[in-house]
């Protein structure tokens, strides 16, 4: 088929344009390193000692950490929009960032409560992770749950969004009890980082996004019968209460990880997709899922390297500047088809 | 002929209705039908009579309250989800999820109860699909985009993608709605002709009794009294279609086998 080509000409097209930004954003930052100095540095041969530990503990790490946060909100986001039929819906409208959130600021601001030697101990890396991870996980849980329920797929929306209510209240009542100190180390996890990654870290976070996105992949069928309404979807013989779980278990995983290892990062789980559609215009999902991971993961370099504002020492937060560059191009995108492909 | 006999689905002593937590409310009975081999059927009644309950629980969106539904011998409810699919195909009146898909994209989702995991579509698939474009003549729309139709058009490719899931029956809950009177008797006319050369049972519901009574070959009339289902000549001379309405308004004519207004 002539439109199947073009389809695998863009995706062609996109893989060689995420080579570029990647080599890019592990060249720009406060100190530039040339383009060939990566290829060697990546193989760990490159000729400047200090370029060589940069690249191969800092940048390398972070570069592959904005290609799994980017390209995993996008497909998370990809799932949720379909099985809501809802353009609004993000990775996460089931709560699961609320869920994080909840996690984290038990760990910071409640430290308090747990006495002062104790509380240093728990505020570190690992303990945010491990209590982002379980704050989502206890979401999940609780969404899937429901989900086995109710029948109206509408429904689970309503009630992930009760779950994030529930959980912001929560945090606003621990911040009140809180010190200004604790009120800031949270709101600094609230910005998102891709940085400080260690290996170790990267290995765990990959090996759960693995699964997510195979999950993904095993549920194209799925989504794209759901392109037709629930009850189409049934009339081909979908099993929708099964294929809905696996769905949210694949998004949830997905989200929940990167949320424990980079924070809660909006913005780009709503808008990778729309942004997709407008430029590949298709609803298949075969096309849509690999477009989306490349274009996720695309924008999600291009938003680290602004941050990290080339050849100077500050970082801006991530969170800022995935909104602040990518709203503008979606709006540009809407008005300029003037129609909203969904 | 004897082939033409053949019953591909029945019902007896059916009732429909909802079910909820404590109660169950019956909208009709003693529902007994048998539908056959390459029949055109079009299932009339008032608003709020049932049609959709009664085409929503054959298609197993509701469950049976009571009787049973059998499929080329099977009960209803023993069938499973993934063999209906190669049974029974639908057209509903409800709005997709997304039209931003091509014709061919969207009329070979109607092959998903065939293919592999992932949706792969052999050469025998692309026949059907490409098979079932030629049958409703709309082969040239093939790379339009769904969002770009009108409704007729549109109607028919969800036709279409019913014909390539290859089933028995196809239902189709009122498929001339929004239609202008040209389109109505076009898509009306055109399950005709696909009842006769695919040799499926199609089942409709539709308000334009006058346009089925002229191209049924059987025909389901709900009344608040009873189910009656019948050829349309049998129909209009046992009088079924004068107890379809109130008689303050509108007639029926015998003699043309239509309604008037009555003066």
């Amino acid at each position: 088929m002539r439109s199947n080509k073009s389809y695998n000409k863009q995706l062609a097209l996109l893989t060689a344009a995420l080579l570029v930004c990647f080599l890019l954003n592990i060249s720009l930052g406060s100190i530039r390193i040339p383009i060939n100095e990566i290829v060697s540095g990546l193989y760990g041969s490159a000729e400047n000692k200090t370029w060589q530990i940069i690249i191969q503990d800092f940048r390398l790490p972070k570069a592959i950490t904005a290609i799994l946060v980017g390209s995993g909100l996008g497909v998370s986001g990809l799932l949720m929009q379909t099985l809501f039929r809802n353009p609004l819906a993000g990775p996460f409208v089931l709560g699961i960032s609320s869920g994080a959130s909840l996690g984290v600021a038990l760990v910071i601001l409640g430290s308090g409560l747990f006495g002062g030697i104790l509380a240093t101990y728990l505020v570190s890396k690992w303990s945010i992770v491990i209590a982002a991870s379980i704050g989502s996980l206890l979401v999940l849980i609780a969404v899937l749950a429901v989900s086995s329920k109710v029948r109206d797929t509408m429904a689970i929306l309503i009630i992930g969004l009760m779950f994030g209510s529930i959980t912001a209240a929560i945090v606003s009542v621990l911040s009140y009890f809180s010190t200004a100190e604790q009120l800031q180390q949270y709101i600094f996890w609230g910005f998102g980082s891709l940085s400080n990654l260690s290996w170790n870290e990267l290995t765990i976070f990959f090996g759960l996004y693995v699964i997510g996105i195979l999950l993904a992949i095993f549920s194209i069928k799925d989504l794209n019968s759901l392109l037709l309404g629930d009850n189409y979807a049934k009339s081909l013989g979908l099993n929708l209460k099964q294929s809905r779980m696996v769905i949210i278990l694949s998004t949830s995983i997905i989200a929940g990880t990167i949320t424990a290892f980079a924070g809660p990062i909006a913005f780009i789980g709503l808008a990778i997709p729309h942004l997709t559609r407008q430029i590949i215009k298709t609803s298949n999902h075969r096309v849509l899922l690999p477009a989306v991971c490349l274009y996720g993961s695309i924008v999600m370099l291009i938003c680290d390297s602004i941050a990290q504002l080339p050849a100077s020492d500050y970082i801006l937060p991530i969170n800022a500047i995935t909104a602040l560059i990518g709203a503008p191009v979606v709006i540009w995108l809407l008005v300029r088809q003037r129609k909203m492909m969904f | 002929m004897v082939e033409n006999e053949t019953i591909i689905l029945s019902t007896t002593n059916l009732a429909i209705g909802y079910l909820t937590n404590r109660s169950k409310l019956v909208v009709a009975s003693d529902i007994n039908f048998e539908l056959k081999k390459g029949q055109l059927i079009g299932l009339v009644g008032a608003n709020g009579i049932g049609k959709s309950t009664l085409l929503r629980t054959i298609i197993k969106v509701q469950p049976v309250i009571s009787g049973n539904i059998t499929i080329n011998n099977q009960d209803l409810i023993s069938i499973d989800s993934t063999d209906l699919a190669k049974q029974l195909s639908i057209v509903l009146t409800e709005q997709l999820t997304s039209k931003n898909l091509s014709v061919y994209e969207l009329v070979a989702l109607g092959r998903h109860p065939y293919t592999n995991w992932i949706g792969n579509l052999t050469t025998s698939d692309e026949n059907i699909v490409n098979n079932a474009l030629k049958l409703v003549n709309i082969s040239d729309l093939k790379d339009k985009k769904c969002f770009e139709l009108s409704d007729g058009q549109f109607q028919k490719v969800m036709i279409a993608r019913a014909l390539a899931q290859d089933t028995d029956i196809i239902v189709l809950d009122e498929p001339t709605t929004h239609l202008d009177m040209y389109h109505k008797a076009y898509i009306l006319k055109l399950l005709q002709h696909l009842a006769k050369e695919t040799g499926k049972t199609i089942l409709f519901s539709s308000h334009e009794i006058d346009l089925a009574i002229q191209l049924c070959d059987t025909m389901i009339v709900m009344t608040k009294e009873a189910v009656i289902c019948d050829q349309p000549c049998n129909l209009i001379s046992n009088g079924v279609f004068e107890s379809l309405f109130p008689k303050d308004l509108i007639s029926f004519d015998n003699a043309t086998g239509s309604f008037r207004v009555s003066k």
